[in-house]
């Protein structure tokens, strides 16, 4: 009967009120915690949970209470808290010529020191102006030596707009939590979660040295790709 | 007694809650009737297509994530397509699948986003939209867990995609194909019974087999018009052709139709979806000889994907250096809007913005 | 308290004070009591009404400030009193600003109106049935003058739209109620609620509550009905120029509406107060008042809005016979039936179902028939190959 498809659309709405489950909105950064959720942080049942602690019970039924909650993420995510393993670099700038932007500026200093991955230079300047950053990762698919990976956090933000621009103090500085985003050999590890713990600047690479001819073949496109 | 009436000029947009973004129509009313219309656009321009003439081929990928930005990953599968025709690179037969199941997962959420946004404009107080975009949020994790990021993906490169899917991508896929099904026909037992619905948007905006291949449109728009025509099937690209899918169409052409249309392509787009994931074998996902910065060959090529608004395609022109000499970009959006003024004349208001909704346009498209 | 409770209390408390000034001060407390209680009510639905929408669309709502976010009324209301008061260069400055203080106004006065509990002379006043109608039909002027003083396109064509939709279903939702006029004998309130202590009318006119209701939704414009604001058409309507405090009537007034419609709904309907004994009239009829509330919050939350010329046609096609038919059935059967109230209930029904059924199948149009698609000639990928 021509009117039914109405009604059909009011159990529809209706069905979706009730299946409190489907939401799935996140509350970032707190969240409201009801007696469950504390209940589940102190590891209780939460009828013990409401007899030993009535008054935070009544606190959280009142909405008074909030707790962290962190935002599901893939390890793969693309963070803006770069992590840069100064061990690392050599100071070739493929991320600053990779750039589409142009936003990374390096300079180097000309005394050379040696480290594992071949002759480096001492980095002077290393500025990443993520105010203009679109968080492509091509920098860190350009890096030939694993120094440079994108972050895992997001809460960056800033005042200033100058503030935005990451120096190379900010970089040595920052938590070395770096995303799997283009360094497999960070998934391959199996146990490594960015959001767990830092990670140390030797185990981060592919950890053998890039023969010649596979940095020509990645750099070069020749005829004698053969030889 | 005789009433003096006179038209209104009236400007819809650019800051407007149904304008899909910065569009702008200067509609003459004569009371509720649309006596006029006329689009102007023009005001997201960014000058992708000169931009393009200054940046190497890989780094070109990030701009076509900002051309249609719910669907990135078809815009990304059309630019490096061209990249592929430009300069003779092969796939790998992995990467092709990759590319078509994430263009699939795209095309159903841009679908749903053009459905979710269409009951928005028809009045339906978000909820609808609401229920869309809660679905097309598990599309959007998944391609998080995919390539790290859910609008700008970036995934495609000339000769594959940029790295193999990790594991918890097909745990992901599977827990959403499992529940998607029921959740679009819970999506169409609100919409498509609802009578409200119908008759805002039956026989409304109707345009002809003729008009629409005449206006040059394509994807759904040209569907619902009764033109069976789908570069899937038309020229398969990828692995299109190993795959079975039906192409829906409409029967008479109206606002109706174009919604129903998209519900059914989603539909469609499970079951290649499921066929893909079935097919799919380890191997390779990137040509490893495709070097970081390519040299084309001194040439042209135009590569033309179905994405979810319609034929979305490149073409290259190089003059053998590091960036190509020309790009230009086929937008769907742009090509059917062009319709529009015939659609909208003679309707009401109401009708106008539910015709302006059911082309489903992307404004980063439009303008560019 | 009724009012002739508060004047003896005050002339108890303030002996030496003449009759006619204790009588206008004991007015001037009341409706100061009734307004600022109003108010607290409809800054509260409008938290309610958020969060309730929000579950519908699945979905949290407002929940950071207070339990529930019960404080998010407050937050809002000094966000719009610290608001700029905007008032456009080119408009009609008094009209612009009268019209929110009118509409508020009104909205206000019909509360006076509402029979709350047993005592309650609230309630009381012999017409109270043709004042609550007259007064809420000023909505439309007030409407028109918003529209009309903010000298914005999308506000006029959103006040033409109201006071045409307005007016039409003024018409059936006046006719809807003769019907109960007939039944009680009486056009006031409290009249009305107590000739439905045995039965409420509902029951008895089916098809007199339908027509009702729904008017009742489109005088108040909201969805299905919200051709005066619909925002994806005209932005605002007549609220497009407001903003700050003028804005915040509006918006108080709108919230406000929902209100009053279930509670006059409840009175007219739905008994009022009556219910087992053993309970407060007052919680029954908070409680019949709060479902209605609800039921209408689930149709906003569903449906889609309907064109201009639907509108117009579905209140002189479908609803103003659906009202004439019920104040003849309902006529007829007090002239020759008399109180047999089960009688009534059988054939009331019969006649509602059977009038939808013409309506819908004869009328309307026809179930959803999908035609087979045929492919063009032109362009078909399949011929070419």
């Amino acid at each position: 009967m021509y009117g039914l498809g109405l009604f059909k659309g009011l159990s529809i709405t209706l069905k979706n009120m009730i299946l409190v489950k489907r939401t799935n909105t996140v509350q970032y950064p707190d969240k409201k915690a009801s007696v469950f959720d504390l209940a589940r942080q102190s590891n209780k049942n939460f009828i013990s949970y409401m007899i030993t602690n009535p008054l935070n019970s009544f606190k959280s039924f009142m909405g008074l209470i909030s707790i962290k909650q962190q935002v599901d993420q893939h390890p793969r995510f693309r963070g803006e808290e770069f992590s840069w393993y100064e061990e690392r670099c050599t100071g070739c700038a493929s991320c600053a010529k990779y750039c589409p932007l142009g936003i990374i500026k390096i300079v180097t200093d000309q005394t050379g020191k040696h480290y594992q991955e071949g002759q480096s230079y001492d980095i002077e300047t290393f500025d990443i102006d993520i105010g203009r950053c679109m968080f492509c990762g091509l920098c860190v698919e350009a890096c030939p030596y694993d120094a440079l990976h994108m972050g895992s956090g997001f809460e960056e933000g800033q005042y200033m707009r100058d503030n935005l621009v990451i120096d190379v103090d900010r970089l040595k500085k920052a938590e070395k939590k770096p995303s799997h985003w283009f360094r497999p050999q960070l998934s391959d590890k199996g146990d490594y979660s960015p959001f767990d713990a830092e990670i140390e600047w030797d185990s981060v690479g592919r950890h053998q040295k890039p023969s010649n001819k596979e940095l020509k073949n990645k750099w070069i496109r020749s005829e004698s790709n053969d030889s | 007694m005789s009433i003096n009436n006179e038209l209104v000029t009236v400007n819809f947009g650019p800051q407007h809650p149904s304008m899909h973004g910065v569009f702008r129509m200067r509609v003459t009313l004569d009371g509720e009737s649309i006596v006029d219309i006329e689009p102007v656009f023009g005001y997201l321009h960014r000058g992708t297509e000169k931009l393009a003439e200054e940046r190497t081929y890989v780094q070109i990928v990030t701009l076509t994530d900002r051309l249609d930005y719910v669907a990135s990953m078809s815009n990304n599968l059309a630019y490096v397509s061209a990249v592929e025709k430009l300069c003779d690179i092969e796939v790998p037969k992995r990467a092709s699948y990759i590319r078509v199941i994430v263009a699939e997962l795209q095309r159903i959420a841009s679908h749903l986003m053009a459905t979710g946004f269409l009951l928005q404009d028809l009045g339906a107080f978000g909820t609808p939209l609401m229920y869309c975009f809660r679905e097309r949020e598990k599309i959007l994790d998944m391609f998080e867990t995919l390539c790290g990021a859910r609008i700008t993906l970036s995934y495609m490169r000339p000769g594959g995609v940029f790295q193999d899917t990790p594991d918890e991508f097909w745990g992901q896929l599977d827990s959403f194909m499992g529940t998607i099904s029921d959740q679009i026909s819970e999506l169409e037992s609100l919409i498509t019974g609802n009578e409200i619905v119908l008759s805002r948007t039956r026989n409304i905006g109707i345009l002809k087999p003729e008009e629409v291949i005449n206006g040059s449109l394509s994807g759904p728009m040209l569907r619902a018009s009764r033109v069976k025509w789908d570069l899937r099937k038309a020229n398969p690209y990828e692995v299109y052709d190993e795959l079975d899918f039906d192409i829906p169409i409409g029967a008479t052409g109206d606002t109706f139709d174009r919604y129903l249309i998209r519900v059914k392509e989603m539909r469609e787009s499970i079951k290649i979806i499921n066929q893909c994931v079935s097919l799919i074998k380890p191997g390779p996902v990137r040509n490893e000889d495709v070097p970081l910065v390519i040299r084309a060959p001194e040439n042209e090529a135009y590569a033309a994907v179905e994405g979810p608004k319609g034929e979305l395609g490149f073409y290259l022109v190089s003059d053998g250096g590091i960036s190509p000499y020309r790009c230009k970009i086929r937008a769907p959006s742009f090509m059917n809007l062009s319709l529009l003024r015939e659609m909208a004349i003679g309707t009401k208001v109401g009708d106008l913005i539910v015709n302006f909704g059911s082309i489903d346009i992307v404004l980063g498209e439009v303008d560019r | 308290m009724s009012f002739n409770q508060l004047n003896k209390f005050m002339g108890d408390l303030l002996p030496f004070l003449p009759d006619s000034l204790l009588f206008i001060m004991s007015g001037i407390f009341m409706a100061a009591g009734i307004c600022t209680t109003l108010i607290g009510i409809g800054s509260v639905y409008t938290w309610f009404e958020r969060r309730v929408l929000a579950k519908f669309q699945s979905r949290i709502g407002p929940n950071r400030w207070g339990p529930f976010g019960l404080l998010q009324p407050i937050a809002d209301a000094v966000k719009l009193m610290l608001k700029e008061d905007i008032i456009p260069r080119t408009a009609d400055k008094l009209v612009f600003i009268a019209a929110p203080i009118i509409f508020l106004a009104t909205t206000l006065m019909v509360y006076s109106f509402i029979p709350l509990g047993e005592d309650s002379q609230l309630g009381g006043g012999n017409v109270a049935l043709l004042f609550v109608l007259g007064i809420t039909s000023i909505n439309a002027l007030t409407v028109f003058m918003a529209g009309w003083a903010s000298k914005n396109k999308y506000a006029i064509l959103g006040s033409i739209r109201a006071v045409a939709m307005l007016i039409s279903y003024e018409v059936p939702m006046a006719v809807s109620l003769m019907g109960v006029v007939m039944m009680s004998e009486s056009l006031s309130l409290v009249g009305i609620t107590k000739s439905q202590s045995t039965i409420p009318y509902i029951l008895i006119q089916p098809l007199g509550a339908m027509t009702f209701m729904i008017a009742a939704i489109a005088e108040m414009s909201r969805a299905p009905f919200d051709m005066v604001e619909s925002e994806s058409e005209l932005i605002g309507g007549y609220i497009t120029e407001y903003a700050g405090m003028k804005f915040a009537a509006f918006q108080l007034s709108e919230f406000l509406a929902p209100i009053f419609t279930s509670a006059f709904f409840t009175v007219l309907f739905l008994g009022g107060d009556s219910g087992f004994s053993f309970i407060p009239g007052i919680f029954w009829f908070s409680i019949k008042t709060f479902i209605v509330t609800c039921i209408l919050l689930w149709f906003r939350s569903t449906w889609p809005r309907l064109r201009i010329d639907q509108i117009m046609g579905f209140a002189w096609k479908v609803l103003m016979p659906a009202a004439i038919l019920n104040t003849l059935l309902i006529g007829l059967e007090i002239v020759f039936i008399g109180e047999n109230y089960l009688l009534q209930i059988i054939i009331n029904f019969l006649a509602a179902s059977l009038f939808i059924y013409f309506i819908a199948n004869v009328l309307g149009q026809k179930r959803l028939v999908l035609e087979k698609p045929v492919p063009s000639e032109l362009a078909n990928m399949d011929a070419n190959r």
